[in-house]
């Protein structure tokens, strides 16, 4: 994954007693969060987390005349103070959008793979299935999730072929894949390279372990092409049900030999 | 604003966008409970799509030494969407609260708990 720039962080700012009236505030708390912006509520009790290098907007309960307004830097960095008191939530947003971006991408829900590292152990499965692109190692070889918006929303595939259950979707709706505690049931891994394996239409993981010419001519060779078609055709309608995985994911599954072949890639950078 | 230097508690809400998998109602319930109670906290529009772009904000919501009540959803996924984001949370002083399966009432009962009693707890453990 790369890294953003820093964006605008808006301080609600009630050091000196609430800002306007509970339910405007409410609505302009809920307003900037929904319109993508990371809001700061000040207040008596309890701390906030550390400056940084974000810009600094804070809202505060005065009259929007310009005198009001005021800019000056704290610790180097720009600190912008507006006043509230005659806007309601919408004229909040506006004024706030004025001053920096909130959401970055509003039409991409957050939908990637999230590696539990404490039960990976970096087989390159995931790398070896994904058809999009979102895995890749990372300089100390190991999976990183270097793509995630190239992921396929709704799609949690991956999570299916990983052996460990090290795969998170935080936004799926049930577990483990959501981030619940993994039962010993859900190691089921036999379960999975099934349902995977015929999908490809022959035992890949068996295919990779015997990663030698012969074991790859007889792979292409032995395959009855109808027969692998119609199997194919039943686990995907399988896969859709069980599994969720949208159509248009399964429509672009490419065949087993092209997959056999990213796997070996896969394999490669892992040992490189 | 006053900065994490004393080990004074932080609380971090998280507004799950997009998908409707924290109930509506329990997010509603906590933001305004927090709001309304006066006590100082960060607020994000979801942690998921700020840990996809490695957002910044990540880096200062899991810095400084105080202990964090982090609301939002799963510990497992939260901790790893931080990972993910290069802010790794400290091993250590990290609450995950799960509004997915708490309801807004237990989850704000156990945040706003007085600072005392939860200085008292931590010193009993
Ligand atoms: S399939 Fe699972 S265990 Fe294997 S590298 Fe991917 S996340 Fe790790
Ligand atoms: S971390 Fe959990 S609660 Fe927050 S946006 Fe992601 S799925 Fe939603």
């Amino acid at each position: 994954m790369s890294a953003a720039e820093a964006t605008v962080r808006v301080v609600l700012d009630q050091q000196d007693g609430p800002i306007l009236a509970p339910e405007r505030r409410n609505a302009v708390l809920r307003s900037l969060l929904e319109g993508g912006y990371t809001v700061t509520v000040t207040g008596d009790e309890r701390s906030v987390s550390p400056l940084d290098d974000a810009e600094l907007l804070v809202l505060r309960e005065l009259g929007a005349e310009a005198d009001h307004d005021s800019e000056s830097t704290e610790g180097g960095l720009p600190v912008r103070v507006r006043g509230v008191a005659d806007l309601d939530d919408v004229g909040v947003l506006e004024m706030v959008q004025r001053h920096g971006h909130g959401r970055v991408a509003p039409e991409w829900k957050p939908w990637f793979p999230v590696i539990d590292y404490d039960r990976c152990t970096n087989c390159m499965q995931c790398l070896s299935f994904c058809l999009f692109g979102v895995y890749d190692v990372d300089h100390e070889k190991q999976i990183d999730v270097a793509n995630p918006d190239k992921c396929k929303t709704n799609c949690p595939a991956c999570s299916r072929v990983c052996p460990e259950v090290a795969i998170l979707f935080p936004k799926y709706k049930n577990g483990p894949i959501n981030g619940d505690i993994v039962q010993a049931e859900d190691v089921d891994r036999e379960k999975m390279k099934t349902d995977i394996s015929s999908l490809l239409g022959g035992n890949i993981y068996s295919l990779l372990r015997q990663r030698h010419e012969h074991a790859a001519s007889r792979f292409s060779k032995e395959r009855d092409e109808t027969r692998a078609l119609k199997e194919r055709k039943r686990c995907l309608a399988k896969l859709q049900k069980d599994f969720d995985i949208p159509a248009e994911v399964l429509d672009q599954l490419p065949s087993a030999e092209a997959i056999l072949e990213k796997a070996r890639g896969a394999s490669t950078k892992s040992e490189e | 604003m006053s900065e994490t230097a004393s080990a004074e508690k932080r609380i971090v809400y998280c507004h799950c966008a997009y998908a409707r998998v924290v109930p509506p109602e329990v997010k509603e319930e906590v933001l305004e409970g927090l709001a309304n109670s006066g006590v100082a906290f960060d607020a994000v529009p979801d942690l998921c799509e700020l840990a996809a772009r490695q957002d910044p904000a990540l880096q200062r919501l899991a810095a400084g030494d105080a202990p964090v009540d982090i609301v939002a959803c799963y510990p497992r996924a939260v901790k790893w969407l931080f990972h993910a984001a290069e802010a790794s949370l400290p091993d250590a002083g990290v609450t995950i609260h799960n509004m997915r399966t708490e309801t807004g009432e237990a989850t704000l009962a156990a945040v706003l708990e007085p600072a005392s009693s939860i200085e008292l707890e931590e010193a009993k453990a």
